[in-house]
């Protein structure tokens, strides 16, 4: 069954979207055929959670964005994200325009490519069809994610040759300045054999009112050996609606590490998925979220083992507030074959208030004998006795809430690669318990 | 301040719809090391619990204060502020704070806003007070109390006490599970505050502690409260002789709170 939805944007302009930002001819028939596609897929169905009554229709594609010439120059909520002196790797979009860029010339000179997704598919078509929306996701998975490819209009594109260790963070700013526009953004990371990146990415708007959509896709591709380390920090005020898919594929002896601050305050379904197809890949997928207000929120984080002596990792801490309901679905998926691999999972949701809801689902499919397999859930209060210790050397009560919490949420925090990126999260969170 | 008194009078104390304190009278004075002894179970924790609010031991009757101040009024932070600390039996782990981030937030508790301990000043007083305890300088930045072993929490909540110049201290078995290098170390620490601004309460079930720490009052609790007070030599002729003497001096069948 499909839902009817009253989407804005037909074939024709989509067309012209496409030629308007110079797209190889390839990319046109993609959308267009995913926009045909979209017509008779499903709506996704996230666990546990209804979302008829939301609205993924209210939003403006396009809207320009001024170039940003000096990083003095940016309002303090972005700013903030920056080491203004030390961002020789930085990328902004702000609404769908490549506003700055900045990429070390000892990377480019390796062949590193960091860019924005319309300049990608110009100069690097090859390369990025190769690529997107092939070994992760797929454009037919379900309604909105045909929509994404349809209506993609941003985005990042990064590529790391052969062999090159990249050991600076590449860092992306989303700036949805514009109140109501849409974020099909569209982040593509190809690191090949036995190289390594990191990579961390804000996403930030401002539109507590208006409301808008972010259907946004990650895509991470490490090849054998290679090792992807992954930070971000979504913020999408309380009018967007998110439906964020991220995906990665993990060949042999491949890393991928995620760490990822969920921080948006409207409603959001976040799908999480990591493949472990190669002998020895692994991946840590860690994750914190703070709810508050009448927020609903689905998460659901999955890792799929097929090689051979896998590890894969799940952790994900909530703090629900005021009426915030989440689902966390944690999932380990060991398939037939995949002998001697390692799934865990912990999923920790700390309740703050008597009206907040969390639902902790610790999920593991295994179809092989020879594996270690292992998840812990628990949905509680904040412990009494860690508030009267705690109180017991002078702490206000509040101030122990606050200790408490920020310690619930470390292991996360504590991941992400950017000093700056850190504090603001550190803030954020800060921000939304208080 | 001229020194600071703790008073309990006939205090009751319930847990759980339970009666476990049954009217314990006890003065303790800045200057005075007091030690509470007494055979398993019967209410030194509860006392010690009750003196610094814990959340599900509830007072029934009887009065705490504090240089007059109504100490059963106050809300736990109040009562650390007030001058209060109480190094515990079991000391709470949490997760993802740090030691040193715990022990500043304390320190800083206990003044004005405006007046909080500058970082390097903290750091120093930090590194004196374990270099004194003999610790480890990795324990400051280790989530407070969290994998710690029993006799690393116990020093831990002693580092706390050095730092947070606390006008009355009470120590829940601060000796429980420590080794003997490690007792001489923790004695160290208390002996370090003997002076006539402090006053301490020190709940133990050894003499081998009160060794080092000779208290100048020792008083036993039986059945929820105390039956006995004396010097120091109390304590030697309990580690001689057990307890069998007072039960039978005072005619005390079961010593437990059940009585
Ligand atoms: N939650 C509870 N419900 C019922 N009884 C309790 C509860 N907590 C404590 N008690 C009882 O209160 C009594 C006093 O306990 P308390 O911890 O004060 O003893 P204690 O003198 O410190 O003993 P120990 O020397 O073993 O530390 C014990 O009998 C104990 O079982
Ligand atoms: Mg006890």
């Amino acid at each position: 069954m499909t839902v009817e939805t009253k989407q804005p944007y037909n074939d024709e302009y989509i067309s012209r979207f496409s030629s308007s930002r110079n797209e190889p001819e390839w990319m046109k028939e993609l959308r267009q055929q995913a926009l045909s596609q979209s017509e008779s897929l499903d709506m996704p169905k996230p666990d546990k959670t209804g979302i008829k009554n939301w609205d993924f229709d209210t939003y403006v594609h396009e809207v320009e964005g001024e170039k940003i010439s000096a990083l003095g120059s940016l309002p303090a909520s972005v700013a903030a994200l920056i080491d203004a002196d030390n961002a020789p790797n930085l990328y902004i979009q702000r609404n769908n325009s490549a506003a700055y860029l900045a990429l070390s010339e000892k990377w480019s000179e390796q062949g590193v490519i960091f860019t924005d997704i319309f300049t990608a598919l110009q100069q690097h078509g090859d390369l990025v069809k190769r690529f997107y929306m092939k070994d992760a996701v797929n454009i037919d998975e379900d309604r909105l994610t045909a929509l994404h490819a349809a209506l993609m209009n941003g985005g990042v594109f990064v590529y790391v040759p052969k062999n090159v260790v990249v050991d600076e963070p590449l860092q992306t700013i989303f700036w949805q300045e514009d109140d109501k526009v849409a974020s099909f953004n569209h982040i593509l990371i190809v690191a090949e054999a036995n190289s390594a990146v990191t990579y961390v990415e804000n996403s930030v708007s401002h539109n507590a009112d208006q409301a808008t959509f972010a259907n946004v896709v990650t895509e991470v591709i490490a090849g054998d050996n290679a090792n992807v380390s992954y930070g971000a920090v979504d913020n999408y005020a309380a009018g967007t609606t998110v439906y964020a898919k991220r995906r990665g594929v993990a060949y042999r002896d491949a890393r991928i590490d995620w760490a990822i601050g969920q921080m948006n305050d409207g409603n959001t379904i976040s799908e999480h998925i990591t493949h472990l197809i190669g002998d020895n890949s692994g991946s840590e997928a860690k994750s914190v979220v703070v709810g508050r207000g009448k927020q609903i929120q689905n998460f659901t984080t999955n890792i799929i083992h097929f090689g051979k002596n896998s590890v894969g990792s799940i952790l994900s801490h909530g703090v629900m507030k005021d009426q915030a309901s989440s689902v966390f679905n944690g999932i380990g998926k060991i398939e037939h074959g995949a002998s001697k691999s390692d799934a865990t999972q912990e999923t920790r949701v700390l309740m703050l208030s008597q009206g907040a809801r969390g639902d902790a689902n610790p999920i593991l499919l295994i179809d092989e004998d020879d594996v270690v397999a292992g998840h812990a859930a628990s949905v509680g209060r904040v412990d009494p006795l860690q508030l009267y210790y705690l109180m017991s050397r002078g702490i206000t009560k509040h101030e122990a809430e606050r200790l408490i919490i920020h310690g619930f949420l470390a292991p996360v925090v504590n991941q992400l690669p950017i000093e700056t990126v850190k504090n603001q999260l550190t803030q954020v969170i800060e921000g939304k318990v208080n | 301040m001229a020194g600071s008194v703790l008073e309990i009078k006939d205090l009751h104390v319930s847990i759980e719809d339970k009666e476990i304190l049954k009217g314990v009278n006890l003065t303790i004075k800045s200057g005075e090391f007091h030690a509470v002894m007494g055979p398993n179970g019967t209410g030194k924790s509860t006392l010690a619990s009750a003196i610094m609010g814990h959340p599900k031991y509830e007072v029934t009757g009887g009065s705490i204060t504090l240089d007059g101040e109504d100490v059963l009024e106050m809300e736990v932070d109040e009562r650390a502020r007030a001058g209060l600390f109480l190094a515990m039996q079991y000391p709470s782990e949490i997760s993802g704070v740090t030691n040193a981030d715990f022990l500043r937030s304390s320190i800083n508790a206990r003044r004005e806003e405006g007046d909080e301990i500058s970082l390097m000043k903290f750091i120093k007083e930090m590194d004196e007070a374990m270099d004194f305890l003999e610790m480890d300088k990795n324990m400051a930045q280790r989530y407070l109390n969290e994998g710690f072993s029993g006799g690393e929490k116990k020093r831990n909540e002693i580092l706390q006490l050095l730092m947070m110049k606390a006008e009355i201290g009470i120590l829940d078995e601060i000796d429980s599970g420590l080794d003997i290098d490690a007792l001489k170390v923790v004695a160290k620490g208390i002996n370090k505050l003997r002076d006539e601004n402090f006053g301490c309460l020190i709940i133990t079930h050894y003499q081998r502690l009160l060794n080092y720490i000779e208290p100048d009052f020792v008083h036993v609790m039986m059945q929820g409260r105390v039956v006995k007070s004396g010097g120091s030599e109390l304590s030697q002729r309990l580690e001689a002789e057990g307890y069998d003497w007072i039960k039978k001096e005072l005619n005390i069948e079961d010593e437990t709170i059940n009585a």
